[in-house]
């Protein structure tokens, strides 16, 4: 067995020091009842490395991958092209590897690699500080929310139409446990987001105000608008970026008023990988940092005085403070984060906001193009790289149609919202650097073909 | 992998290659051991290392006047930049590549290179959560035998996927309780928890809204059953347990224990982070045990990473299937697969209490996970745990003249040896140890952990250790030990020979540095 180093010689001459007969007599606490006496009955037995890779590769190929197809998916998954450097050195043994950094005399590599992370997270979403990454967006946003009850001793929270609906789901899911009250109402297929409508829902109960910016359909809601009424009130602002690729483009979340900003940071470094592992970001301002979830890294000194770093105030945390820790989590997405941290240190400055500019100089030709598609309707006004059609026929059937086709089209609403049947006709369009004007035009004539 | 030099080697004592040599350098680098400033220290704005067409005044833009003028501040590196900066930061990580990793409770096992090809086929890697059902059936038939394997393993009724790490999962587990008890009508308030266990225990049962009670340890390092059975009562919606527990030891009432909160109404958790112990030896499910999560990143080997990211599948008994999350993968009579979502839940799987994250789980943790399983097969993976124990009882049989092991005297320990500081001389403690053991170029134990053993150390060698590098490990820990026990006031001043001496943790606290900000005043950190 090509992972298993001991031999039958070394276990007899082990079993010997240990003073038992055999393997099997170590397990003598196990009740028999419950002690099976061989392999299970009915399962595979081990196989070689050829034979494992291909039966992988036989379920791979029935799959139809982004890279084989025109494709425009966006959603809170992105897909962008990750330089080959990136994937070469999160392979690197001592990062893949390597635990949690708890003995940070060997672990300055994570520890320093996390420390640039959360800085540039920082400064991406216009945050004073930012975690060492969390489980995925979705999970970040919810951790916002309990942040928020923590902050301000108030349980409603008022979710914008905007929000994706998995992340509504899932703080829902939460909030059924907590007592935490939602307040949502999905979003209508509007050329801009209503912000008044959101900000009159605002009251002295409310503990904190969740946008998504982009949101789902692409829209570019008015923060600083809603970050002013939701202050007013003693409530704090939580904006949801889930492309953060935007941010070469657009103004931040901070900037504009946000208290905690979180993000999925899977679209720089991590790649589309069927829904995960993916990258939970999560940002806010300096005066909140103790009641902040996850793990932080610090800098300080070592006895001679270099500098060094080290995972900080755990005192927030679970394996010290147990059941009135900050937050259950333990894990966190290391190695996503060192994805995204590789890709955005080779792109920069420059290189991001030359990667945004592409994203939106395509989204606009692609918007432009589609909505010249007979039974087709741009929906937008504003928008970054993502944006919403209106057809004048169930969407989600044109999409399956056009996949039967190799063209993978978008994501429909009536995936997103199935009980919305005045959403049935929305596709949201993605279209990143990785599309090209043919992968637009295919889509045009696609559309045109299944609408027809 | 494992260490090359078979024939054991002699281990070098600190005494011997201080890095006290008086030699200073200009760089602050030591040979191979190389510093590295931080990317904002060498970066620039307009340095880049990928090449993008460049944006055009005149492009169109839709952005609603929210265009981003001012400075983001984030430093670019052009590519050979890049791998030699982080190929210098790995260099000063300690990883299982590099030697054993003896984390107890963490499962610090050789991260299979097949399991990183698998993953990366375009096929998966490149492959949208919301992509029509039909075009992504082989991933969907991942999840489904990934499924079928870990409820073959588990004896258990269905499992749900998606949780996302171990407390995640613990948190699914306990809201398929809470939802299953409300369903019934009996919403109780208390969860039990052992005073060994994990810190995310008592943290998941309180984020989920239950108030939580500590459960006695006997002498013997195990759950106490009959404080337990006194505790159990109309208001206790169930325990968490963690078998084999954070003692390395197997829970040997374990039936008895399931049998009596069953009896008084209530739900059994098991915290399945030591499942790599017992895996094809043991079900779970004939145990009595209704929710286990299962880390893959622990037992089934998907890389760690310096922190994550995990995946935490949970499996279900009967009593608690109806209640799990979605989605859910469901094999149609014609072998279609079909994703089970808000959409048409209704119609297979109502009771769901309801979507723990956005799309599907840890995909990519899947296939690596399945990999590995395909590899070992049912009967590889009973070799897995025999060899974990054996390994783990050999570490310590081999220590506990110098170490205080103190529930040695009960028989075997599983796949976790335990020791304590009884035996340390006045001044020296089992961080000294522990840092004293870096010195030595091992990664230290689990250290005061679990709290129910004073000045904990908790070894867990896993299966993937050949004997001559437990022989190694060994040696060292017991030369270590004997300066302990001899009270070596050097100790206290380890690690010596790291990339760094003891680190402050304190001063971080105290005035926390989370980001980099620049200098101020000409005043450049240290390098």
């Amino acid at each position: 067995m090509r992972y298993l180093p001991l031999t039958d010689p070394d276990r007899t001459a082990m079993l010997e020091v240990i003073g038992a007969s055999s393997i099997d007599a170590l397990f003598a606490d196990v009740p028999e009842a419950a002690r099976l006496t061989g392999p299970i009955e009915g399962l595979p037995v081990h196989a070689g490395e050829a034979a494992v890779e291909r039966h992988m590769a036989r379920l791979a190929a029935r799959n139809l991958s982004a890279a084989e197809a025109p494709f425009f998916l966006g959603a809170g998954a992105y897909r962008h092209h990750i330089p080959a450097s990136v994937d070469h050195l999160i392979q690197r043994g001592e990062f893949l590897t390597a635990y949690t950094p708890y003995q940070p005399e060997i672990a300055q590599g994570t520890l320093q690699m996390l420390f640039e992370f959360q800085t540039q997270v920082a400064r991406l979403f216009g945050c004073d500080v930012a975690n060492a990454s969390m489980y995925d967006g979705s999970t970040a946003a919810w951790e916002a929310v309990v942040m928020a009850r923590r902050i301000t001793k108030r349980s409603r929270v008022l979710l914008a139409d905007g929000l994706h609906p998995h992340y509504v789901s899932t703080m829902a899911t939460m909030a059924r446990f907590t007592g935490d009250a939602i307040v949502y109402a999905p979003p209508k297929l509007a050329a801009s987001c209503d912000e008044d409508a959101l900000v009159v829902r605002i009251d002295e109960d409310t503990s904190c105000v969740v946008v998504q910016y982009p949101d789902i359909l692409g829209r570019l809601p008015d923060l600083e608008a809603i970050a002013e009424a939701a202050h007013q009130s003693g409530a704090l602002l939580i904006a949801v970026v889930t492309e953060p690729v935007s941010l070469g483009a657009i103004r931040s979340p901070g900037e504009l008023g946000a208290d905690v900003v979180v993000g999925e940071g899977q679209a720089l470094g991590v790649g589309l990988q069927f829904g995960g592992p993916y990258l939970g970001l999560f940002a806010t301002r300096e005066k909140f940092v103790r009641q902040m979830p996850g793990r932080l890294t610090g800098e300080t000194v070592d006895a001679e005085g270099k500098r060094s770093f080290v995972l900080t105030l755990s005192t927030r945390e679970q394996h010290i403070r147990r059941e009135r820790a900050t937050s259950n989590i333990c894990t966190n997405s290391g190695l996503c984060a060192l994805a995204f941290s590789v890709h955005l240190t080779l792109l920069g400055e420059k290189g991001l906001r030359a990667l945004a500019a592409e994203n939106h100089r395509l989204a606009c030709l692609a918007a432009d193009r589609l909505g010249k598609v007979p039974g087709v309707e741009l929906v937008n006004t504003s928008f970054f790289n993502e944006f919403a059609l209106r057809l004048n026929g169930d969407a989600r059937k044109a999409v399956r149609a056009l996949a039967d086709r190799g063209l993978l089209a978008g994501v429909s609403l009536g995936r997103l919202y199935p009980d919305q049947p005045e959403l049935g006709g929305g596709l949201l369009v993605a279209v990143t650097e990785t599309a090209d004007e043919e992968d637009i035009d295919s889509l045009a004539a696609g559309l045109e073909d299944v609408l027809a | 992998m494992n260490a090359p030099n078979r024939s054991g080697s002699k281990p070098v004592t600190p005494e011997a290659s201080t890095n006290e040599t008086g030699v200073q350098t200009v760089s602050g680098n030591r040979g191979l051991m190389l510093e590295e400033r931080l990317i904002f220290e060498i970066g620039t704005g307009e340095t880049t290392g990928v090449d993008l067409p460049q944006p055009s005044p005149e492009a169109p833009n839709r952005l609603g006047g929210l265009d981003r003028s001012a400075a983001i501040g984030l430093p670019g590196l052009s590519e050979p930049e890049t791998v030699r900066h982080y190929t210098r930061l790995s260099r000063q990580n300690y990883a299982i590549d590099c030697g054993i990793f003896p984390l107890g409770s963490c499962t610090m096992k050789h991260n299979p290179r097949l399991n990183e090809k698998v993953a990366r086929l375009h096929g998966f890697a490149d492959l949208h959560p919301l992509q029509p059902e039909a075009r992504v059936q082989g991933a969907l038939a991942v999840i489904d035998e990934l499924a079928e394997w870990l409820l073959a393993l588990t004896g258990m009724q269905a499992v749900a996927m998606s949780p996302k790490a171990g407390a995640h999962g613990e948190l699914c587990g306990i809201l398929c309780i809470r939802a299953a008890l409300e369903a019934r009508g009996d919403p109780r308030a208390v969860i039990l928890v052992p005073e060994s266990a994990h810190g995310t225990n008592p943290a998941t049962a309180a984020f989920a809204g239950y108030q939580v009670e500590g459960i006695p340890a006997t002498a013997e390092g195990r759950v106490d059953l009959a404080a337990l059975t006194a505790r159990l009562g109309p208001d206790v919606a169930g325990v968490m347990i963690t078998n084999p527990n954070t003692c390395g030891l197997f829970e040997p009432d374990m039936i008895a224990i399931s049998d009596a909160v069953h009896a008084a109404g209530g739900l059994v958790y098991c915290d399945g982070a030591n499942f790599n112990a017992i895996v094809g030896r043991v079900r779970p499910g004939d145990l009595g045990i209704d929710a286990m999560h299962i880390n893959l990143h622990k037992t089934f080997s998907t890389p760690h990473g310096g922190g994550g990211p995990g995946s935490g599948p949970v499996v279900l008994s009967e009593a608690l299937a109806p209640f799990a999350p979605l989605p859910f993968v469901s094999r149609q009579p014609d072998g279609h697969l079909h994703l089970i979502e808000e959409e048409n839940a209704g119609e297979e799987h109502g009771q769901a209490f309801g979507r723990m994250s956005a799309f599907h789980g840890q995909m990519g943790m899947f296939t690596r996970a399945l990999a590995y399983i395909l590899s070992h097969g049912a009967d590889g993976l009973r070799q897995v745990s025999g060899d974990a124990v054996l390994n783990a009882n050999y570490v310590l049989r081999s220590l506990e003249d110098v170490l205080d092991a103190p529930f040695a005297h009960s028989g075997p320990c599983m796949h976790e040896a335990l020791f304590g500081d009884a035996g340390f001389a006045e001044g020296i403690a089992t961080l000294d140890v522990a840092k004293a053991l870096i010195d030595e170029g091992f990664h230290p134990m689990t250290m005061y952990f679990p709290l129910v053993v004073h000045g904990a150390m908790l070894i867990e060698p896993t299966e993937c250790e050949s004997r001559a590098s437990l022989d190694q490990f060994i040696a060292s820990l017991r030369a270590v030990a004997e300066r302990a026990n001899a009270g070596d006031p050097l100790l206290t001043q380890a690690p010596l020979l790291a990339p760094r001496r003891r680190v402050d943790e304190t001063a971080a606290a105290r005035k926390p540095r989370l980001v980099w900000t620049e200098p101020t005043g000409g005043d450049t950190a240290a390098a």
